[in-house]
């Protein structure tokens, strides 16, 4: 095996200029690997983050009210038809008891209860009709990071404060600090201060939602106990079937998955996902086919000498190992090089952190650069089993003889 | 009686088939003791080389029985034929057939490195020695591609000589120098056969290298006629 590897080697440096080539050739495909780790896996952490990242992973919610009917004691068949009521007037009066054990539980990262109702925002004659959500103030950017979306204020959704989007701040000619009036379905109304304006990029949000304190919240909608739903961020959010299950079994309550109203979505990113590895796989068969093309040249010049090793009485299996080794070490090479140019390149790319639309949402972190070298050794080995195989069949008389 | 070192009897060899057919050796017979230091001669096309490659197990007989130390070759599987090959035979071709991106001193241990996989510091010792006997103390640690044709070949002889095995078979090893180095190379196989008692079966067209030999072997239309 040593022998083996010092008669690779000797190969692999006596012909600098075509080892080098062959090298970079092997580093190119594992940069277009770690690229495109980078690119996809950016881009489905980015989309999730400005998708499902935003949303409740976990949502109890109340039942929708039915109310009963009363049929006439006749005979014939009674037609109706009834709008689902959509409202959430009804209320989740027991969740309270359950928060601090929906909290222990494992992956749960925040719990946040909820009221939610619509109304009208007004501003002397103009109105626009909203959806109210009352949260508690520590927990208001708990579950969508209201924090980072801020574009003038601050979060504070103390008494008598209110969040607004930056479109209807904009329709209403809304201004920070500016006295609103808040006028819920119910027919209640509060005076409130606009204490911050929020951009998500979305325009339901931002013209339609506003933002109160829980406290406010059950003014409005007059109820003085319960919440309209409770809402849960998970730390791993591919964990939300799971967790639901469980949230189920322990409570007994109405707990639903991010992942039943986001098929779309997971298909989306499942197409994305499969669309990387296909490139990916493409990258490692170019890898394949550069380095048994090369080594098969490269036996097929070596001919000569494989048949004086053999006429030496070196065994097959001693040739086989020595190509094996060459198209291993030309795979670790390349696979070294392009890991490194990958790490270079993409530290060009703004961080994960820095993520803006407009840009190439490239995650540094999600290179896969172990994988890649990895599997770019592997690849290498297995392409070299061809050439070395065809070189250990060399007939030493035919070969010394050319 | 002593055993012969190898002895080869009824030998024959055919290429292709059908009317391609071209039977070189007919029924071949040889007998060669330990010791010898024997001359292959013979025209153009009288079968030698191909003698000779079989006798190297290289290459098998299409009939004919072959051994040699008392081992039945003829049957022996390609990973046997490897094995001895390598600790009984030794091989110096005409055009020395060194590797070129090795040096001297790595060509010469090629043949135990191969074996044992790896470089071993008594390989080195026993490479260096017979290089230094070869007068190429100097240029050991030289590649392949600058050393003079007589020191290549001197190098060859080093390397066939490795393993110390029973038989050296050299086909031509003076045909591509020029009469002083294959002078020297020629002194260099005698002063080995005479000193170590390997045997020598050298293929040549030169009738002075055939003189310098002790027995000459007269191979002619695929078989021995003298």
């Amino acid at each position: 095996m040593l022998y083996a590897l010092k008669i690779a080697s000797r190969y692999m440096t006596s012909n600098k200029a075509q080892s080098a080539l062959l090298i970079f050739g092997v580093a190119v495909g594992v940069f277009i690997f770690i690229f495109m780790s980078a690119l996809i896996g950016g881009l489905a952490d980015y989309i999730l983050s400005r998708t499902a990242g935003d949303l409740s992973h976990v949502t109890i919610e109340a039942e929708a009210r039915v109310p009963s009917l009363l049929l006439p004691d006749e005979k014939g068949a009674v037609l109706l038809v009834q709008k689902k009521d959509t409202s959430r007037e009804a209320r989740l009066s027991s969740v309270d008891a359950f928060i601090p054990v929906i909290e222990q539980l494992p992956g749960v990262k925040a719990v946040s209860r909820e009221i939610t109702g619509g109304g009208f925002l007004k501003r002397g004659v103009q109105s626009a009709q909203v959806s109210v959500t009352g949260v508690e103030p520590a927990k208001v950017s708990a579950i969508i990071n209201l924090k980072s979306y801020l574009v003038a204020g601050t979060v504070d959704l103390g008494p008598g404060k209110v969040l607004i989007g930056k479109k209807l701040a904009d329709d209403m000619s809304y201004r920070l600090g500016q006295t609103v009036e808040l006028q819920a379905d119910t027919g209640i109304s509060q005076s409130l201060i606009v204490s911050g304006i929020y951009e998500i990029g979305s325009g339901g949000p931002d013209r339609r939602q506003v933002y109160v304190s829980l406290a406010v919240a059950r003014t409005l909608f007059a109820l003085p106990q319960g919440v309209s739903r409770v809402e849960i961020k998970l730390a791993d959010l591919y964990q939300a079937d799971a967790t639901t299950a469980r949230i189920k079994a322990i409570t007994g309550l109405p707990a639903t998955s991010w992942t039943e109203n986001a098929a779309q979505l997971l298909d989306a990113l499942k197409a994305q996902a499969q669309t990387g590895l296909m490139l990916k796989s493409f990258a490692l068969i170019t890898i394949v086919i550069g380095i048994a093309s090369a080594l098969l040249l490269s036996t097929y010049r070596r001919r000569p000498e494989i048949g004086i090793m053999r006429a030496m009485g070196a065994p097959r299996s001693f040739v086989v190992t020595v190509f094996v080794i060459q198209g291993a070490m030309i795979g670790l090479a390349g696979g070294l090089l392009g890991a490194g140019l990958g790490y270079l390149v993409l530290l060009a790319f703004p961080g994960r952190e820095a993520f803006k639309p407009g840009n190439l949402p490239i995650d540094i972190t999600q290179g896969a650069y172990g994988l890649a070298i990895l599997l770019t050794v592997i690849s290498a080995t297995l392409a070299s089993i061809l050439p070395a195989r065809a070189a250990s069949r060399v007939d030493p008389v035919t070969a010394i003889g050319q | 009686m002593t055993e012969p070192l190898l002895d080869v009897r009824d030998l024959w060899k055919t290429f292709g088939e059908g009317d391609a057919a071209t039977q070189v050796l007919k029924g071949l017979n040889l007998t060669m003791a330990h010791g010898e230091m024997s001359a292959l001669l013979g025209p153009s096309g009288s079968g030698k080389s191909t003698l000779l490659t079989i006798l190297g197990t290289l290459m098998r007989p299409t009939s004919g029985r072959h051994t040699m130390l008392g081992q039945d070759l003829t049957s022996a599987s390609d990973e046997d034929l490897t094995e001895f090959r390598n600790r009984h035979i030794g091989f110096v071709f005409q055009f020395h057939n060194l590797l070129p991106d090795f040096t001297a001193l790595e060509n010469v241990i090629l043949p135990t490195a191969v074996r044992e996989g790896r470089e071993t510091s008594a390989a080195r010792a026993r490479g260096r020695e017979l290089l230094v006997r070869m007068g190429l103390a100097d240029r050991m640690d030289y590649l392949a591609t600058s050393l003079s044709g007589g020191q290549k070949q001197r190098v060859a002889v080093a390397r066939a000589l490795m393993n110390s095995p029973e038989l050296v078979l050299a086909d031509e090893p003076t045909g591509n120098l020029d009469r002083a180095a294959a002078n020297q190379v020629m002194e260099t196989i005698d002063r080995l056969n005479r000193e170590e008692g390997t045997t020598f079966l050298i293929s040549t067209h030169d009738d002075k290298i055939a003189a310098r030999c002790r027995r000459q072997i007269l191979v002619g239309d695929g078989q021995v006629t003298g």
